[in-house]
């Protein structure tokens, strides 16, 4: 039992906060990176390369790193501290992480070596327009005619999909319901992506297949729906990791304006009904940090039973603590935190974004509620 | 990062197990998981078995019976503690008491109190609030005057826990009155069979007595049984409260609670709306536990973590919703809180009410939720 990072996950930390506090020391470049055409910055995406942090989640024969989740937590929890809209968590968790779960060892070795070496960019295509968060693709259904196969329907929002090279696309399998959903590798030049921007300014896309020419991933025509769903767990995860760093950007920012914003002649920490919910946020905080680390331990176990009722766990709290912390924030800067020159108020609209792209609260309470009588008591270890 | 425990930490939790459920009596422990009201002597029964095993005050200095635990181990033994149904050994003894005299006392105050303290052959009392000095206890009046070898005590102590059970009181009083008001307190040893020492019942809004006034007149207590230097009081107080807060945070009591009302009202588990707050409760409480292991893993020297503000004010909260929620599952038959014996209603039903009653204590003892507000703005974000 031991909730500290060891000498070298400390030295990756360091690492990353370093990287990206030189790219984005101050907001108005995050904005600006963000409204770009890409939405985030590739020079920056090499760079992060180079050190390795697009390939972590990968293993070595696969021309990643193969380090272990708590250093892929740590790289999201600096990510969301900044609010870098790179598509990490899109790109190389959830999109690399569905193509390590169920691809060939030939597919592995090159996609995930090229985006490693920050050459290609995935994006996963997983969600049907007005869908909620399911392992079962309804929105796009795959055909075959031989051994080609081709792609109709519509995916959105796929997160960070407008600056992807290979959309990693769900499907539902010929042969109807009882056939399951399949995994393919589109070519984003054969399908019409349609880029916008999020709430949070980070890209999201909606994307078309007409016939698109798609190959399977993996084996074809099985039903891939239990590792697609483990992927999502796994990325719901590491998405309460970058949550916990934006809630700790925010209640750091709070404080800190709280010391020196004055009003009425003095600063705003002399008012007991502010730092009294300042204090409240910071239990929020911790209690959600506490859930985040130890959701992310769990992976390590390798049980998907395990990690799937750890993301529903993690997910209910950082949406919960979410919630309170980010209004809060935006409530106790006042109207500064209206405007989207300032993190405090963008941060706030990223807290939102992560919790619905990937499962919000209601949903993971709906899941817990479902399990409430399989166990007396909830055990932590 | 680990998630599992040490096998050296996995076994030393399976023998707390095994050894709670073994060393105090089923019947105890029944009374403790039903939350059914413990009476002395099985307080004194429970305590005096852990005692025997070394279970009692592990947390003292090994010489006065401490076990050299890492903090981790006194979390797994207050935890499976709870867990079995063991009353937690009385807490003025064992957590505020023991520990200070083991800390200031002299050789002779050690000697003569703390074996006796540890196996509950003495039952303390604290007589530090006052009616006009709860949360700002520098306040206090009650006055302690030199005479001769002895101190003379005039005044009144208020919320005297379990006060009618005491033999002897530890106790805060003024012995100077021109100085500062905290560098004016002392901390006096009372025996409260002393002549002058009278204790009343407070009855509470759960019908039970569970808190007393005591009251001082003309109380002769000798000399040396002051705690400590004249005036040291207020430092003594602060290392007192310091520990009273570590333990604070009942997990695994508010976790087994839970998991109980589970059971008895299993027939309610069919409605959604109760399946949803029972999986948001534990869940809340699993986020406590956590944050309690997290705690334990950084803190060093038994030193208080200044985040145990954070569990004091949690743990209550969630302790208090736990109650709440068994309430409204009792639903009618938690009128019957008063009933004879022989009512038709369950028990567990029957005791909703008291026990929500009851529980809205714990956001106003061991420093209000609203101090722990204060010490986490201003201890920890600097506010």
């Amino acid at each position: 039992m031991d909730f500290t990072y060891d000498d070298e996950q400390q030295a990756l930390r360091e690492a990353v906060r370093g990287l990206l506090a030189s790219a984005y020391a101050d907001h108005e470049t995050r904005r600006r990176t963000a409204a770009s055409a890409d939405g985030f910055d590739r020079g920056l995406w090499g760079r992060l390369a180079e050190m390795g942090i697009l390939g972590l989640p990968f293993s070595e024969d696969d021309g990643g790193v193969g380090a272990g989740p708590v250093e892929i937590g740590i790289v999201c929890q600096e990510l969301g501290r900044v609010l870098a809209p790179e598509p990490y968590l899109a790109g190389v968790v959830h999109a690399g992480g569905l193509v390590a779960a169920v691809g060939s060892p030939e597919q592995k070795a090159d996609l995930l070596g090229r985006l490693s070496a920050g050459e290609v960019v995935l994006a996963a295509a997983d969600t049907s327009p007005g869908g909620r968060w399911s392992a079962r693709a309804d929105g796009v259904r795959a055909s075959a005619d031989g051994g080609s196969w081709t792609l109709d329907g519509v995916a959105d929002p796929v997160v960070g999909g407008g600056a992807a090279d290979v959309l990693v696309v769900t499907a539902a399998l010929p042969g109807g319901d009882g056939a399951g959903t399949g995994v393919f590798l589109v070519d984003a030049s054969a399908a019409a992506v349609t880029a916008y921007a999020a709430a949070d300014l980070t890209r999201a896309a909606s994307v078309r297949f007409d016939g698109s020419a798609a190959t399977p991933l993996g084996e074809p025509a099985r039903d891939l729906s239990a590792s697609i769903a483990t992927i999502s767990d796994l990325t719901r995860i590491m998405g309460a990791n970058q949550a916990l760093g934006v809630m700790q950007s925010q209640v750091r920012a709070t404080t800190d304006y709280l010391k020196s914003r004055k009003q009425f002649g003095v600063t705003l920490n002399t008012f007991q009904a502010l730092t009294f919910r300042a204090a409240d946020m910071y239990v929020e905080l911790q209690l959600a940090h506490s859930m985040v680390d130890w959701a992310t331990m769990t992976i390590a176990g390798g049980d998907p039973a395990v990690v799937a009722d750890a993301a529903d766990r993690v997910g209910l709290q950082v949406s919960r603590a979410g919630r309170h912390i980010g209004q809060e924030a935006i409530q106790l800067h006042g109207g500064i935190g209206m405007t989207a020159e300032y993190a405090v108020g963008v941060g706030t609209a990223h807290l939102e974004v992560l919790d619905q792209w990937l499962g919000n609260g209601p949903h993971h309470l709906r899941r817990l509620a479902e399990r409430v009588d399989d166990h007396g008591l909830v055990e932590a270890l | 990062m680990q998630l599992e425990l040490s096998p050296a930490d996995a076994e030393f939790r399976n023998r707390m197990r095994e050894l709670f459920t073994t060393v105090v009596p089923q019947e105890i422990r029944d009374t403790v998981l039903e939350g059914r009201h413990l009476t002395r002597d099985q307080i004194v029964e429970s305590q005096r078995a852990l005692n025997a095993e070394g279970l009692a005050v592990p947390h003292w200095p090994v010489e006065w019976g401490g076990q050299d635990w890492t903090d981790l181990q006194r979390h797994l033994w207050h935890e499976e503690m709870q867990r079995a149904g063991v009353p937690t050994p009385l807490a003025f003894n064992a957590s505020m008491i023991g520990p200070v005299l083991a800390h200031f006392g002299t050789q002779e105050q050690k000697e003569r109190f703390l074996p006796a303290t540890a196996n509950l052959d003495i039952w303390w009392s604290q007589g530090f609030s006052e009616p006009d000095a709860g949360s700002d206890l520098a306040g206090l009046r009650t006055s302690a005057v030199r005479d001769g070898d002895d101190w003379v005590v005039n005044g009144q102590k208020t919320w005297t826990t379990l006060g009618q059970h005491g033999d002897w009181i530890f106790t805060l009083v003024r012995t100077d009155t021109e100085v500062k008001k905290q560098a004016g307190i002392s901390m006096l040893l009372v025996d409260m069979s002393s002549p002058g020492v009278e204790v009343r019942p407070i009855e509470l809004i759960d019908g039970g007595h569970e808190v007393n006034e005591v009251w001082f007149s003309d109380v002769r207590v000798p000399g040396d049984l002051i705690v400590g230097e004249p005036g040291a009081g207020w430092t003594i107080a602060k290392f007192l409260l310091g520990n009273e807060r570590v333990g604070v945070a009942p997990v695994g009591a508010t976790k087994r609670a839970l998991a109980t009302l589970k059971t008895t009202a299993a027939a309610q588990l069919e409605d959604p709306l109760v399946r949803a707050r029972v999986a948001e409760l534990e869940n809340e409480l699993l986020a406590l536990e956590l944050t309690a292991l997290r705690v334990v893993a950084h803190s060093s020297d038994g030193e208080p973590h200044p985040a145990s503000s954070v569990l004091k004010l949690r743990g209550t909260e969630l302790q208090q919703a736990v109650s709440e929620l068994a309430l409204d599952l009792a639903g009618p038959a938690s009128l019957a809180a008063r009933a004879d014996d022989d009512s038709p209603q369950e028990g567990w039903a029957r005791r909703a009410a008291p026990t929500y009653l009851n529980l809205r204590k714990a956001s106003i003892y061991g420093g209000s939720n609203e101090i722990q507000r204060q010490i986490i703005s201003r201890t920890i974000l600097g506010l």
